[in-house]
């Protein structure tokens, strides 16, 4: 645990935290002796890799058996689904896939902190949180099969379009949330991006901005260690989270892989936006157990060992060994669930497979809301030159 | 050495360290340029035999890029950045725009800058969005930038080799979906200025021009338009800023016809400059309007969408044969 971690949930302690920048991250010097303690000390983390329950004084959290099992449920079919694109992407189905593996914890306990009236602005690879917001999976798709480039209404499940140049959603992220502040409502809003963005400038600009408005906005960087090729330390000399400290707001690492420790760590950032107290920015230090994306070759620039030894650390087995032990959930429930997962993996292949290539006129359908005779002149062109081809179908498309 | 074929990609590697070989001054400094050789594997293989000072993995910053570029090229080093795709130049475009374009004329010529920008550009290779786009017009109208792209191995090897070398920020357009195609390289030629056209293909009754990825698909077009005993001249343009007017007058005065054709937008695009030029230029000469083939004025599509947008032959033959009726 770290002085800033306690200052996620205190604000108000904010004035003390003057050193916390230049100490390195401390151990558990605050932590009471009588509770079980967490094996990895500069994390905030409730549950370790071997699936004990541990506590921490700032993030109690306290969940029933049935949340419990839905978190491990939520786990499970993100990353079925995550599986089952990236065999669709093998199979030529999608040109490109982003998995998520590895970071099924730090999006679904991040996701499933979030209020319905929250609203997140993701990076390209939150399937997870997209999967909490009720987004139908398929229709994360369609952008990495090429028919699109969104295929969702961002309103309907307050869950924005994904965003590819990195960095630039926190800047919309907290303007919308001046906007949520401006109307006085008590809702919060959310930014994803990875360890990598965090030196864009667009992202110092985000930081700024939230700071000096006071949005409220929780910045949540999946640090999972390598942006493409290159590892963290390529992007910054002090651990992410003390960023905060400098724009004057609060920064807190927590225990990627530990979805109990992410959800409480959210929960109280979001908290502390709808009190009014401002950003917060999370840290959630995961891996990437994948290749960056489908395109990508990870053994290009790392060791077998470094997933090896990320393996152990695994976000749903940990789950999965604290449900056992505890009896909170039975074979009944791992067989039901894994027959869920395969139904879901069934209805994504089957839909994608059914995913017509759009109409070649749609090309000029949305290119302006409000019209403009320039592409009404090049759209008529183009259908006349699509209908030139008497006798092929595109003649037919063309009208 | 002699000639030797290779794909344009090994030939802008087989530049690049020739260049850092050369002159300790140059650097290469990108995202993932380091122990993956770029997403493309341009600098592959650099890294290891330069090191991590002269070929630099940078934090992932486009701004920061270029922004240090500068600096370095202040110092008197000689950058070569690269862009991973032409979509994400946009957070350098102010320092490519605002910094490096003008400050040799705001120090009245007593600093140069000699930053490389190396940008993989246009579609056709089925990716998402801001990985396919044509943006080279958003840089030909800045003054103080050189804008240039190849279409073949030699042109890949020779202009990087001329980009290293000027004393002007050069934004080296490489086109990404010929990356693999392949061609003669003769390593010792030296070759014209950077900014001359070349005739890539002679004819008498029409001129097509082009650039980058659509010459290949301009000398296809010619080829298809010889069996209807049409004689098509390509010239490729390999600049767009400055642009070499004389050979694209000198053509048209031969052939009397110009289509110019680019993967960009056709609105506000650089067949606009060369129209506009080369009609003022040419206009007893021209038998029919310059004609344009390019993109729409929408946003590049997803990559089911892209073969119906980008310029392929059928769309070429058609402005040929518009051109040749009048
Ligand atoms: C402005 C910009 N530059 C470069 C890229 C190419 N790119 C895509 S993802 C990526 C790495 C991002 O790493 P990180 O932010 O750590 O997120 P991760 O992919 O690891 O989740 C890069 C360089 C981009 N999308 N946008």
């Amino acid at each position: 645990m770290t002085v800033e971690s306690t200052a996620a949930s205190k604000p108000r302690r904010s004035s003390k935290r003057t050193s916390a920048v230049k100490t390195p991250a401390r151990t558990s010097a605050k932590t009471p002796a009588k509770t079980p303690q967490s094996s990895e000390p500069e994390l905030v983390q409730l549950l370790t890799p071997e699936g004990e329950r541990v506590e921490h004084p700032d993030y109690e959290i306290d969940l029933t058996a049935e949340e419990l099992r839905g978190l491990y449920r939520d786990m499970v079919l993100t990353r079925r689904f995550d599986a089952e694109a990236t065999a669709l992407q093998r199979q030529g189905e999608l040109g490109l896939w982003a998995s998520l593996l590895g970071q099924e914890a730090a999006q679904i306990g991040s996701g499933r902190a979030l209020r319905d009236d929250d609203y997140v602005f993701p990076t390209y690879r939150e399937h997870g949180v997209a999967w909490c917001r009720g987004v139908d999976p398929t229709n994360l798709l369609g952008m990495f099969r090429g028919v699109n480039h969104g295929g969702w209404d961002p309103n309907s499940n307050n869950f924005h379009l994904y965003t590819i140049v990195i960095g630039s959603q926190t800047l919309h992220a907290t303007g919308y949330a001046m906007g949520v502040a401006k109307d006085g409502a008590d809702s919060a809003v959310i930014a994803y991006f990875g360890d990598g963005a965090s030196s864009q400038g667009d992202v110092a600009e985000s930081f700024t901005f939230s700071a000096v408005y006071n949005a409220p906005v929780v910045f949540f960087c999946q640090n999972n260690q390598w942006a493409i090729s290159e590892p963290t330390e390529k992007q910054t000399r002090v651990p992410l989270y003390q960023r905060a400290q400098g724009f004057g707001f609060p920064g807190v690492r927590v225990d990627g892989n530990d979805v109990l420790a992410c959800l409480a760590v959210t929960r109280s950032a979001l908290e502390r936006a709808r009190r009014g107290e401002g950003p917060t920015l999370v840290e959630a230090f995961t891996y990437r157990m994948g290749a960056h994306t489908t395109s990508d070759d990870p053994t290009k620039y790392r060791a077998d060992e470094e997933r090896a030894s990320w393996e152990a650390k695994d976000p749903i087995l940990r789950l999965r060994t604290y449900l056992e032990k505890q009896g909170s959930a039975d074979e009944a429930f791992f067989t039901a669930l894994d027959e869920e997962s395969e139904t879901l993996g069934k209805r994504v292949r089957e839909a994608v497979r059914a995913m017509p290539d759009p109409d070649p006129m749609a090309i000029f359908d949305h290119a302006y809301a409000d019209g403009n005779p320039l592409v009404d002149e090049e759209r008529a062109q183009f259908a006349a030159y699509q209908a030139s081809f008497a006798d092929s179908d595109s003649a037919e498309e063309g009208k | 050495m002699a000639m030797e074929k290779m794909s344009i990609a090994k030939a802008l590697n087989e530049s690049l360290r020739k260049a850092l070989d050369t002159d300790p001054k140059v650097l290469i400094m990108g995202e993932d340029v380091g122990k993956l050789g770029g997403v493309f594997r341009i600098t592959d293989g650099l890294q290891k035999d330069f090191g991590e000072d002269r070929v630099i993995d940078t934090p992932l910053a486009e701004s920061g890029i270029v922004g240090t570029a500068i600096g370095l090229a202040l110092r008197g080093y000689r950058p070569i950045v690269e862009i991973q795709f032409d979509g994400f130049v946009f957070p350098a475009y102010d320092q490519i725009v605002t910094q490096l374009a003008k400050m040799h004329a705001r120090a009245l010529g007593k600093i140069k800058l000699p930053v490389v920008v190396r940008i993989p550009y246009g579609g056709g290779i089925g990716a998402v969005e801001h990985h396919s786009e044509s943006p080279e017009a958003l840089f030909a109208h800045v003054a103080g930038l050189k804008v240039v792209s190849p279409s073949n191995a030699s042109d890949a090897y020779w202009m990087m080799q001329q980009a290293v070398q000027s004393d002007d920020p050069i934004i080296f357009f490489e086109p990404k979906r010929r990356y693999w195609d392949k061609g003669e390289v003769e390593t010792d030629s030296i070759p014209g200025p950077l900014h001359r056209a070349a005739v890539a293909r002679t004819g008498s009754d029409l001129t097509l021009v082009a650039y980058g990825p659509m010459v290949k698909v301009c000398l296809e077009a010619a080829a298809a338009a010889q069996e209807e005993g049409k004689s098509i001249e390509v010239l490729d343009l390999r600049s767009m800023s400055p642009i070499d007017f004389d050979a694209i007058q000198t053509s048209v005065e031969k052939t009397r016809r110009l289509v110019v054709v680019h993967e960009a937008p056709v609105f506000y695009g650089s067949g606009a400059e060369i129209a506009a030029r080369i009609t003022e230029r040419c206009f007893y000469h021209l038998e029919a309007p310059v004609l344009r083939v390019g993109g729409y004025h929408v946003p590049y599509p997803p990559a089911r969408l892209e073969d119906e947008y980008l310029p392929g032959l059928d769309r070429v033959l058609d402005a040929v044969d518009r051109s040749l009726a009048y």
